[in-house]
């Protein structure tokens, strides 16, 4: 029997600290969520009723394969059916800096989920800052590996930049980690200090206010 | 030699007969039918608390046979034998499979081609008019004959599909999970222009003699065509392609007449002609427009939206060149069990097959339904 830590071990590090965020027993939306390496440990070890929504059909394959609750489309048009409050936790990990249109997506999953999380690359790192500043070309990062031109990231988000937007839109900010990953994500650990600067990724717990 | 099949292949067609007056079972439309007889087939064994039940729901012009063979010297197995079998999707080494063929067929359930007991001849067209709802109810007979309560899994694509989507609204509490495969809600307007062209071929064939043909030569040249353009529906233009492409058959130039130069024109006829063998004119009649009928959004909004089936899993699954059911109609099947808050997976199989394609062998399909099954059977 695998431990619950040899488990998530082949799971990028910020899925481990939304993982350790999830109350057992609870009703889970992950968006985006691959292969289900997260909904399957979090099924094993929290028991909890998880969903999926995934565009790759051979993800959703292996996903429904493997006795998950998986849809295949764009998370953007599905979450749209569902009722309010249908889930206690929306996961949104590391596509938000991919989607159009944040400041209407984020109500929208605070309508269908009682809590949202979400995990994105931090733009104000400081190596992307020092690229930035010394060599005068958009930063390419194990992060944000790609060129301007190809780049799916179309919104350049910074920890600093969504806390603002969160107080901007009234949304509460119930749970906040940053960290700083190496080794393709797959370890890193907690920043505590100067997080805009040094964490590679942001992840909160949003949350309705009061 | 031949290697001796499987035993557990073995199988053989069963009868149900129900619903003798002066209990006839009452039809969509009002009217009374009765006796009613069931053609079924089983595979598998069903364990004691009976909860290994799987429930293939065929389509159209199918039967009770969706697999294994009627004799050891049989070689043509059941229509879905990539599905169903040892080892399959659909293990019958784990799971109690039922097959019926549906009310208004012809291939040993009551039809228009059965006796009219009150006149000892066919029906012919004196049979009422059958919706999926009435071969659904007949089916729920049948279940309750077996003495299960609850079915493990349904499953079917297409019409078949649409009595799986039937069943969770009428019997909700007898299903603990169904897998519509290439199916709707109701049909778009172009499947029933199909159906209807399909109809007017029968209907026009001076044989077809308002349905009262059974002392005669039927109609089998409309029935044939009737066939022809259902096959059509069925693929896709990538798979004519594929299939026959412009190649002419069995020549070298064109004939210049009308005795058919191209390999689609043969493979179609050829189609036709076999159906013509196996099936009733009637009975097509009869279950396309059973299938135009069926309408799951009539009235008040559709009728998948409803707190009962909440606990129902599915699996719901088209193919990405059917155009006969498009995937845009599984995403409304998708779209309103969502707001049930059902357990609900949906996966659109890239197939260039048409709407063929949920009978094909696929690798993708069988790994969704084997995952999904495994899945529920271990939810017990």
């Amino acid at each position: 029997m695998k431990t619950e830590n040899e488990l998530l071990d082949n799971t990028r590090f910020d899925l481990q600290i939304i993982a350790s965020w999830i109350k057992p027993n609870s009703r889970i939306l992950d968006l985006g969520c691959g292969n289900g390496d997260l909904l399957d440990y979090l099924r094993r070890q929290k028991h909890v009723h998880g969903t999926g929504i995934e565009l790759s059909e051979d993800k959703v394959a292996t996903c429904i394969g493997r006795g998950l609750t998986v849809l295949q489309g764009d998370f953007r048009d599905e979450v749209h059916d569902y009722p309010d409050l249908s889930f206690d936790y929306i996961i949104l990990s590391q596509t938000l800096q991919q989607v159009m249109d944040p400041e209407k997506l984020i109500p929208e999953l605070l309508r269908v989920g009682k809590r949202v999380i979400v995990s994105f690359p931090n733009f104000g790192h400081w190596l992307i800052r020092l690229q930035i500043l010394f060599t005068g070309h958009a930063p390419v990062t194990d992060q944000l590996p790609y060129e301007w031109y190809n780049t799916p990231n179309i919104r350049v988000i910074t920890i600093s930049d969504f806390k603002r937007f969160l107080r901007k839109t009234g949304v509460r900010l119930a749970r906040e980690i940053a960290i700083n990953t190496h080794h393709h994500d797959r370890e890193g650990h907690i920043i505590k200090y100067f997080n805009n600067l040094r964490a590679t990724y942001g992840i909160m717990m949003l949350e309705h206010p009061g | 030699m031949e290697s001796k099949k499987d035993t557990s292949l073995l199988v053989e067609k069963k009868f149900f007969t129900f619903a003798e007056p002066p209990n006839e079972m009452i039809l969509d439309s009002g009217a009374k039918l009765g006796p009613i007889t069931l053609a079924y087939e089983t595979l598998g064994e069903l364990n004691e608390d009976k909860s290994n039940a799987v429930l293939v729901l065929h389509a159209c012009s199918g039967d009770s046979h969706v697999a294994g063979f009627y004799s050891e010297e049989d070689k043509r197995p059941g229509w879905w034998e990539s599905m169903v079998g040892p080892g399959k999707p659909v293990d019958t080494n784990r799971y109690f499979v039922i097959c019926s063929n549906i009310l208004g067929s012809c291939m040993g359930s009551t039809g228009p081609s059965s006796t009219n007991p009150k006149t000892g001849r066919p029906f012919g067209f004196d049979f009422p008019m059958v919706t999926i709802k009435d071969m659904v109810q007949a089916q729920k007979h049948l279940i309750d004959h077996l003495g299960i309560k609850k079915i493990m899994s349904m499953l079917g694509g297409s019409v078949g599909g649409m009595q799986v989507l039937r069943w969770c609204v009428d019997y909700p509490e007898m299903v603990r999970s169904a897998i519509p495969i290439a199916t709707t809600t109701r049909h778009s307007a172009q499947a029933i222009a199909f159906n209807e062209v399909a109809r007017q071929a029968i209907m026009s064939d001076p044989n077809w003699r308002g349905g009262n043909y059974y002392d005669g030569k039927g109609p089998d040249h409309g029935l044939a065509v009737a066939r022809m353009i259902g096959h059509v529906t069925y693929l896709s233009d990538d798979s004519m392609r594929s299939k026959f492409g412009r190649r002419l058959q069995n020549r070298s130039t064109l004939s210049f007449d009308f005795n058919g130069d191209f390999e689609v024109e043969s493979y179609l006829r050829y189609q036709g002609t076999k159906f013509v063998a196996r099936f009733d004119a009637n009975s097509l009649l009869y279950i396309t427009k059973a299938s135009d009928y069926f309408d799951l959004e009539r009235g008040d909004g559709t009728q998948l939206v409803n707190d009962k089936l909440a606990d129902i899993r599915f699996l719901v699954i088209s193919f990405t060149s059917d155009w006969l059911y498009p995937t845009y109609q599984s995403r409304a099947i998708v779209s309103a069990l969502k707001k049930n808050g059902s357990d609900v997976s949906f996966c659109e199989i890239d197939a260039k097959w048409g709407h063929d394609a949920f009978l094909m062998p696929n690798k993708q399909r069988d790994k969704l339904i084997s995952g999904f099954l495994d899945r529920i059977s271990h939810e017990n």
